[in-house]
């Protein structure tokens, strides 16, 4: 054996590693999308599809260019703008021009999360304020289509029968003519993927299953909502009202994929109830109170500011820290 | 039973030594005896060019904290001069050409009635055994007794290996467990104790079996998850006792004394046998190793003879380790020497490689959430790569006992260790300009 021919690395401990990477989440958090995006395929027809495509497209080149031409590092590969891509689509009506979702790409991948240094340094959640940038056009973010419509595949959709959907209803404080099951199931009006409860939440059985999110947050948040919903509810039936305000509207996507994205989500187990409770607050407040019909996107993108404060309320208590004790009781 | 927070649960590949016998290693031509094997200062060679040595006599005396250094093997005195060490500096150190005849120091014989020494001899023997830490730390064991006398109410043997691959203290635990129960037993009293504890990871069943039948009713056997780093020490006492180490105490500041399964059977060894720590078993083992094995080495075996006894390397080495792939020291030159506390040579071909180019935090948590020390390391990350040394006061950098439970998690494979290394250095030298 001689010692001249060896080449040796040498590094810090540990020299193994959990086989997770950030790619392998970022797929992960992809497989658990699948049951919304085949949903919103159903329920809307290919045009979902191809804005789900033409977003996932944007988002991977703006960040592969961002990248290229201030020559950092490539970062496309670990399919953080895919999923960027994928929730930016399905927070959007079906009818939503492809200009314009590109335009939301843009300010999510360029502004957001590029601009304040890539994967893990943004302070709001990208696809959240792609979707809050996109609201400068308020009718294109509204134009939801009644399911089941043939959608042009290109082309305005300006025409499309619209559709009604139940938080339109709750927020003039009745019960919308949806059954329960129906927004259970996800045959209501609303954007592509967050119509369906049970597709989501076989997303989230997903993510838990593959420890890929705690069930901290979304628990937290769906419990605040439903909480209050219980506590003032409108119309007649506490527990129907309860049911319409935690499976309607966008809180079962944005309690399970938005306020658990990791880079605008507290780390502490302490933070992240006090997290979800606060997402569960505003977005009542909003609901209630707001002019909004929907609160869940702003809920998510005021709490994301928080995270720094909550992490430090959350701090873990020292390592073999007593507190000292107080004269009184030394005596 | 209490438990501690946090840990990580690497494949353990224990399976690649864990059924091989620790077997007598081939005799070494030549051995390199380093002056520095402990926590402290170096000792000073006794010993020139052209003497000759036997077995067990001393070679290095103690200068300060410290234990003495024994000759492993008979022969003649080569060089005293300066060679690799595993800690990657060069070290005096005492090379022996070795004479194959095993001759026996005349002064390494057994005391004549090792059960009427006191407390205080037993102490002054266990120094003058040159007997140190044998789970890698290699603090002064004499040292570590007599800081803890009058304090301690609680011994416990650490037999966790929690270290992935490493199965030498399994294997002395299976085939010779009456040396680390007597070791105990003479520990036990030096402090005047009752009771003892040997704390061990599930995934030993045999040597569990073992130790269960064989230990007298005195001794606990406390089986632990196997959780890494449940061998850790301050991790060990908090599963055990459930109490926890002050922040930058010793585990004498809770009434415990933790004391490795070898550096027990080195105790029985010098009480019972005469025999200074001269030897100890090695696991030779990893990917890159064609027959993984376990050896009892003398100290100062080259790393070469032990690896080319298991039979060389199956493809080229990409990392050969002091250690297991957790805490391990990765080793440049393979001529370096085991020491008192090398415990195991792991090696690890390319395929093992994992390391990523430009990793970037997505803040998952995960590091906070496996922290067995309660810390939050993306936060003392931030901090380090920012040079602010009031954040990394104020976050407890001190508090990091380097497990690598943090960066074995994280899913960026950001080097989380070698962050707080560094961050410890730059808040040592903020200190020492502040005065």
């Amino acid at each position: 054996m001689d010692n001249e021919t060896i080449n040796l690395t040498i590094s810090c401990s540990p020299h193994v590693h959990s086989p997770d990477n950030t790619r392998s989440i970022m797929l992960d958090v992809v497989i658990a999308l699948i049951p919304a995006m085949l949903g919103s395929m159903y329920f809307f027809g290919l045009r979902a599809l191809l804005v789900m495509a033409v977003s996932v497209a944007a988002c991977v080149a703006f960040e592969y260019l961002y990248r290229r031409i201030l020559k950092k590092d490539a970062t496309i590969g670990d399919c953080s703008a895919v999923v960027t891509g994928i929730l930016l689509a399905l927070v959007c009506p079906a009818t939503i021009p492809y200009w314009a979702i590109i335009i939301g790409d843009f300010f999510a991948i360029i502004v957001v999360k590029q601009l304040f240094g890539g994967i893990g340094c943004n302070f709001l959640n990208p696809a959240l304020a792609g979707r809050a940038f996109l609201f400068s056009y308020p009718v294109l973010m509204t134009t939801w289509p009644k399911i089941g419509t043939a959608l042009h595949l290109i082309g305005s959709n300006a025409d499309a029968v619209t559709a009604a959907t139940p938080m339109a209803a709750l927020h003039q404080g009745t019960l919308p003519a949806d059954r329960l099951i129906d927004c259970l199931v996800g045959s209501v009006g609303g954007s592509m993927g967050e119509t369906s409860a049970i597709l989501l939440l076989a997303g989230f059985a997903y993510l838990l299953v593959r420890k890929i999110i705690s069930a901290r947050i979304p628990v937290s948040y769906v419990a605040t909502v439903a909480v209050i919903a219980f506590l003032f509810p409108q119309g007649n039936d506490r527990l129907v009202w309860t049911g319409y305000q935690v499976l309607s509207g966008g809180l079962m996507l944005g309690a399970i994929f938005m306020a658990t994205d990791y880079a605008t989500s507290p780390v502490t187990k302490a933070g992240q109830i006090i997290y979800g409770i606060g997402c569960g607050l505003i977005t009542m407040g909003i609901r209630y109170f707001g002019s909004y019909a929907e609160g869940v996107s702003y809920a998510i993108l005021i709490m994301n500011v928080s995270v720094y404060l909550l992490d430090k309320i959350g701090t873990p208590k020292r390592f073999g820290y007593v507190k000292p004790k107080k004269e009184a009781e030394i005596k | 039973m209490a438990g501690f927070f946090g840990g990580v649960h690497p494949n353990d590949r224990k399976a690649l030594t864990s059924e091989k016998a620790i077997e007598p290693l081939p005799a070494p031509r030549q051995v390199v005896i380093p002056m520095s094997m402990h926590i402290g200062a170096p000792c000073a060679p006794l010993v020139k060019k052209g003497d000759s040595v036997t077995v067990g006599q001393k070679i290095g005396e103690t200068t300060g904290l410290g234990v003495p250094v024994h000759a492993s093997v008979s022969g003649t005195v080569v060089a005293v001069e300066p060679r690799p060490h595993p800690n990657g500096t060069n070290v005096m150190s005492v090379v022996i050409e070795n004479d194959f005849q095993d001759t026996r120091c005349p002064d390494a014989v057994p005391p004549a009635d090792p059960e009427a020494l006191s407390g205080e001899e037993l102490t002054r023997l266990i120094h003058e055994a040159g007997i140190s830490g044998m789970g890698g730390a290699t603090f002064p064991t004499d040292v570590k007794i007599s800081s803890g006398l009058g304090k301690l109410d609680t011994i416990i043997v650490n037999a966790a290996e929690c270290e992935p691959y490493i199965t030498s203290d399994d294997r002395l635990l299976r085939e010779t467990p009456e040396r680390v129960i007597e070791g105990l037993k003479v520990l036990l009293k030096i402090f005047g104790l009752e009771k003892g504890y040997i704390g061990i990871e599930t995934n030993k069943k045999t040597a569990i079996s073992i130790l269960k039948e064989q230990c007298p009713g005195e001794i606990e056997v406390r089986v632990l998850k196997t959780r890494y780093p449940q061998g850790a020490e301050k991790q060990l006492i908090q599963t055990i006792t459930g109490r926890q180490v002050p922040p930058g105490g010793l585990p004498a500041a809770v009434g415990c004394g933790v004391f490795n399964a070898a550096t027990c059977a080195a105790i029985y060894d010098a009480v019972y046998l005469g025999l200074p720590l001269v030897r100890r078993a090695v696991t030779v083992t990893g990917s890159a190793i064609r027959t993984p094995k376990n050896y009892l080495a003398p100290i100062g075996t080259p790393y070469t003879d032990l690896i080319a006894a298991a039979d060389g390397f199956a493809s080229d080495p990409y990392r050969v380790l002091t250690g297991g792939p957790m805490m391990g020291i990765a080793q440049f030159d393979l001529s370096v020497p085991v020491i008192k506390g090398t415990n195991a040579i792991t090696c690890f071909s390319q395929k093992d490689n994992q390391e990523v180019k430009n990793p970037h935090c997505i803040r998952c948590g995960r590091c906070v959430g496996v922290c067995p020390m309660h810390l939050m390391p993306l936060y003392l990350y931030q901090a380090e790569r920012k040079d602010n040394i009031d954040e990394l006061n104020a976050r407890n950098i001190g508090d990091c006992i380097e497990c690598g439970s943090c960066a074995y998690i994280c899913p960026a494979r950001i080097p989380l260790v070698q962050s707080f290394k560094n961050a410890k250095a730059k808040v040592r030298a903020a200190a020492a300009k502040k005065g």
